[in-house]
């Protein structure tokens, strides 16, 4: 009571455990957590989902997918309909749109905004009376007084400009910008090479300070009016339009660049880099990255509805139930560093986030399998009312076989046998059970489901791995593994040839006593086969490095999808994206011409039935081929409180904030009920205290007291 | 003193050069300049001109120590080595490879780890000083036994299991404090409860043995065998005649970390949620940013420089037979 007694005075809420002040208890506001601290907020750097889970909710593209529909499809954000496209020849003809992809050699992307839409308050902005920006001459002495956004008195905003989003392309050119995309959009986006070239030689007369890049020209993208630009792109690119979904091509007012430009304000912390300026429902409030993160409400924000259509089974869960409403539903969204899983989940448990990943620590915790392998709540969740929701990401982890190396790569049938041996043997439906707590499904190739191209079914297993078996794939026994070697000429693991045991090497980034585990287990695989598996474990650099230069021999790697097209996955396994001879993300090195021609095909075609008879082909060499042993597809399971709305899986938006609702009320009853102090062990340790000091005393007092003889 | 004192500050020189250097090559030797490029843009599609670009524009585009392309003394001056460790010296850190002024992060983040450290260090001396003359009065007798037996499990026991049972019983189980994070003002309290305890209460088991060796020391000695002799109370021989001096060691010792509460507890800070210069720290080594690792050696390098003389500092003033030479 004491202690209850005592935090009242200073004003803290009667749960004593609760992290937030007493006077936000029943406000609109969603708790969330984050672990790593965003390297990047500027929409032309940021590539992470770190990141995005950011800048998503404050900038906005002009195209964005739709948060219930499946497969993913684009609609328009901020602008007024889905872009125009029009496809021309070499000698600038226009075409029709049915035009085949080889004789079209520029498409065109007309795109309109939406009027009415408004930047967020921003000092960037901000006028005097006549028109004139309060804060783009600043002198020395008034940087001097400033050290963070909030410094400036005034703030202002503008409407939203076809010239932002051309602004914001050319910022992706500019090399003092360092865009990871650079040097994808360089090989499309008509005189984007050429700009950068331009600015560079332009920054090493001028210095690293602001330059105006409005007086570039880029060739291939104009402003048509105020509200309308165009983009040229060589060839089909269909991908393109994905692209304008992403935050790199989200608008940058001008004077954003000439603001944060000027000398002495990035010394002291502020620039774009750490204080976003956008158009979306949401503006950074507080950027305290080694606390917490505040999102608050665009007060400019021009207002969009929830959609109202989405899939059958969206009605029968409430996800339609805010249909037409107006978002976003939340005034604020707090989210607090947590770098231990530990806090993180019994903050959750708490009540005090509204949602939460499961660590491996807490899985039994919070989930169970039925018998039919099902995954769902544990009774302790379900009481609290806690939902789950499930999805398989639009990502992929495998382990990847050098091609380039002597003893596993190459295209010969020997070598060929060897992966398909190694395919087998390594188990990966055990892999996902005792590493992932289940949460995966076995790749049968490099898409995963969702993907344009994915085949379900018997139809869709890796016939090299797996055999269709009552109705499900089971994979091959180990014996058709070994008759593989023996055909490859190994043997029980020794080489015919040699006579020598036959010896690979895994390069490994070890971090800890969970690696070793997996890493033994990785090694019992390969011992099935007799293969002698040499673990080489070092540091992510090193990796890297033999990554880059091909001299690693096995290794696991993933990749995450940029966007929902099974080009963004083949091109993982196109020749001249080779990782160690042209720098790419090929991290296998693995060629084939068939394969690399299909590719060039295919990844400018729209989808269709002829473009997916291309995509079996093209999977079919690769499970021939084998460069990779495909792994598996991480399950993502997300836990979520009963007054935390509107969850739906969308592994392709990041903007999703705006479609959350909670409900305060119940969730301030529920934290009460919860968190109610459980006061006795203070005094049961106070009591204990004065009972073992009595004695001390009395015994203190008599020595104090007796003679020395 | 003032002599003294103007010498040991020049010793630090050397030393200072040393662990600067020694930073340099152990990072160096783990990270390329590609490295630290690469670990700022990502690792997504980034091309060859996007590192040697950043490198260019972040000063890493130079020869790491020696520069052959240069003539004179820029052959050593014109290295990234001379350009990012010089400055360290006027205490001027630059900026990070982030982009962020480092000075500027450490006086932010000083303050939640000294509200940590500091709290901790006071109450700490306090408790172990309290235990350790408790077990010293008790000598000889089942309660300096057992006391000894519970002060080495307590230092056994890994400082993570303290915190983890922490969260579990006083947050977890019994609602008391917020099992993690921090706010500033006095809404920092809440948060500061459970930290403060937990560092507290891992320090005990150690803090205790080192106090009462010294307290059984100084009760060995003749002084104390006279007070006895005169008639004084074992109370008075311990409080009035023991712990002042034994209190010249105990200070010494709790000098030399007073600089160091600056730099935060890495376990601690991380496990709370505590935005100091600890997980700072650890930040700068996982992000691979230089700029900020090598600030923080340093800076770690410099206070425990200055600790050392406030120390020798501290002994002349608490013990007149001590004398600076």
């Amino acid at each position: 009571m004491a202690v209850a007694a005592a935090m009242s005075v200073f004003g803290v809420d009667a749960r004593l455990n609760n992290p937030y002040p007493a006077e936000e208890s029943v406000d609109n506001i969603v708790y969330s957590s984050f672990s790593e601290r965003p390297k990047h907020l500027d929409p032309a750097r940021a590539y992470s989902s770190d990141e995005y889970g950011f800048i998503a909710q404050i900038y906005e593209p002009p195209l964005q997918y739709h948060f219930l529909e499946r497969p993913y499809t684009l609609v328009p954000l901020t602008a007024d309909g889905m872009p125009e496209v029009r496809f021309f020849d070499a000698s600038g003809k226009q075409l029709p749109d049915s035009a085949e992809a080889a004789v079209v050699a520029y498409t065109e992307y007309e795109v309109r905004l939406r009027p009415g839409v408004m930047y967020q308050p921003h000092p960037a902005l901000a006028h005097d009376g006549r028109g004139r920006y309060l804060y783009h001459d600043l002198t020395a002495k008034q940087v001097d007084s400033l050290r963070k956004l909030d410094d400036f008195a005034e703030t202002g905003s503008r409407g939203l400009r076809a010239d932002d989003y051309v602004y914001q392309i050319k910022r992706l050119a500019d090399p003092q910008t360092h865009s990871p995309i650079a040097g994808v959009m360089a090989q499309y986006i008509v005189g984007f090479g050429d700009l950068a070239e331009k600015i560079k030689s332009a920054r090493e007369q001028s210095g690293t300070g602001y330059l105006d890049l409005r007086e570039f020209e880029l060739s291939g993208v104009e402003v048509v009016d105020a509200h309308t630009y165009r983009v040229r792109v060589k060839r089909k690119y269909p991908q393109f339009l994905y692209w304008q979904a992403m935050p790199f091509f989200a608008a940058m007012p001008w004077e954003a660049d000439r603001f944060y430009g000027q000398p002495g304000l990035a010394e002291r912390n502020i620039t774009l880099d750490w204080y976003p300026i956008g158009t979306g429902p949401f503006m950074l409030a507080e950027n305290n990255p080694n606390l917490r993160m505040v999102l608050a409400r665009n007060p400019n924000f021009h207002g969009e509805a929830y959609p109202v259509s989405g899939e059958r089974e969206d009605e029968i869960a409430g996800l339609l139930e805010d249909a037409g409403a107006m978002m976003p539903f939340i005034d604020k969204a707090i989210y607090s560093l947590e770098k231990e899983s530990i806090p993180r989940w019994n903050k959750f448990l708490q009540g005090y986030y509204d949602n939460s990943g499961i660590s491996s620590d807490s899985f039994d915790q919070a989930i169970q399998f039925t018998t039919q392998g099902d995954a769902g709540l544990t009774e302790s969740m379900a009481e609290r009312g806690i939902e789950l929701t499930t999805s398989v990401q639009a990502s992929i982890f495998y382990m990847g076989f050098n091609m380039l190396d002597d003893n596993i790569g190459g295209g010969s049938e020997r070598a060929r046998k060897l992966r398909h041996a190694i395919s087998i043997a390594v188990d990966f439906e055990e892999f996902i059970s005792i590493f992932t707590n289940g949460r995966g499904v076995p790749a049968q190739g490099p898409l995963p489901p969702g993907i344009f191209g994915h085949r379900d079914g018997e139809e869709g297993i890796n016939p090299y791995v797996y055999d269709w078996v009552d109705a499900r794939p089971r994979r091959k026994p180990i014996e058709a593994a070994r008759q593989l070697m023996r055909e490859a000429g190994y043997d029980d693991g020794i080489d015919q040839q040699t006579g020598r045991p036959l010896v690979l090497h895994f390069e490994a980034v070890a971090r800890g006593p969970d690696d070793k585990a997996r890493l033994n287990w990785i090694r019992k695989q390969f011992d099935k086969l007799g293969i002698q598996l040499v673990v080489r474990s070092t540091d992510y650099n090193r990796f890297r490095e033999k990554m880059l230069k091909g001299t690693g021999e096995i290794f696991f790697w993933g990749w995450n999808a940029d966007y929902p097209d099974s080009e963004n996955f083949l091109f993982l396994l196109y020749g001249p994206n080779s990782k160690a001879k042209f720098n790419g993300e090929n991290a296998s090195n693995y060629a084939n011409p068939e394969f690399d021609g299909l590719f060039e095909k295919m990844k400018n075609m729209d989808n269709g039935p002829e473009r997916k008879r291309i995509i079996d082909r093209m999977v079919n060499i690769a499970r021939r081929d084998a460069p990779w042993l495909w792994g598996f597809h991480p399950k993502s399971f997300s836990l979520f409180h009963s007054w935390y709305r509107n969850v739906k899986p969308n592994l392709m938006a990041n903007n999703t904030l705006k479609y959350k609702r909670v409900d305060p009320e119940l969730r301030h009853r529920l934290r009460e009920e919860w968190n109610e102090p459980v006061l006795w062990p203070i005094g049961m340790v106070g009591g204990l205290l004065v009972l073992s000091v009595i004695p001390a005393v009395v015994s203190f007092r008599r020595r104090e007291r007796s003679t020395a003889l | 003193m003032i002599a003294y004192i103007v010498r040991r500050l020049l010793y630090a020189i050397p030393i200072l050069i040393g662990v600067n250097l020694l930073t340099f090559v152990l990072f160096f030797v783990v990270n390329t300049p590609d490295d630290i490029a690469r670990s700022q843009l990502g690792d997504r599609r980034v091309t060859q001109e996007a590192i040697d670009s950043w490198k260019a524009v972040n000063g890493y585009d130079r020869p790491i120590v020696f520069n052959t392309k240069v003539a004179g003394v820029e052959k050593l001056t014109n290295t990234i080595f001379f350009d990012k460790s010089v400055r360290l010296f006027a205490f001027d850190f630059g900026r990070s490879d982030s982009g962020r002024d480092i000075s500027y992060d450490i006086s932010q983040r000083m303050w939640p780890s000294l509200v940590i450290a500091v709290p901790t260090l006071l109450v700490g001396i306090l408790v172990n000083i309290t235990f350790a003359m408790l077990i010293a009065f008790f000598r000889a007798t089942y309660i300096d036994f057992w006391g000894v037996v519970l002060c080495v499990i307590l230092l056994s026991i890994s400082s993570l299991f303290y915190i983890i049972a922490g969260q579990y019983l006083l947050s977890k189980l019994f609602h008391l404090v917020p099992i993690s994070g921090y706010d500033t003002g006095l809404n920092a309290l809440k948060f500061l409860i459970l930290p403060v305890v937990i560092s507290v209460i891992h320090g005990i088991g150690s803090g205790t043995r080192w106090y009462r060796t010294i307290f059984l020391e100084e009760i060995g000695k003749d002084y104390v065998r006279t007070a006895r002799a005169k008639g004084l109370g074992e109370g008075i021989v311990l409080f009035r005649h023991v712990l002042k001096n034994a209190m010249i060691p105990i200070l010494t010792g709790v000098v030399v970390v007073l600089p160091l509460l600056f730099m935060g507890s890495l376990i601690t800070e991380s496990f709370f949620g505590i935005p100091g210069l600890g997980s700072y720290t650890i930040e700068g080594i996982q992000r691979q940013d230089f700029a900020i690792v090598r600030s923080m050696v340093f800076l770690g390098s410099v206070l425990y420089i200055f600790g050392l003389i406030l120390t020798d500092i501290s002994y002349t003033l608490v013990d007149p037979r001590v004398r600076f030479s």
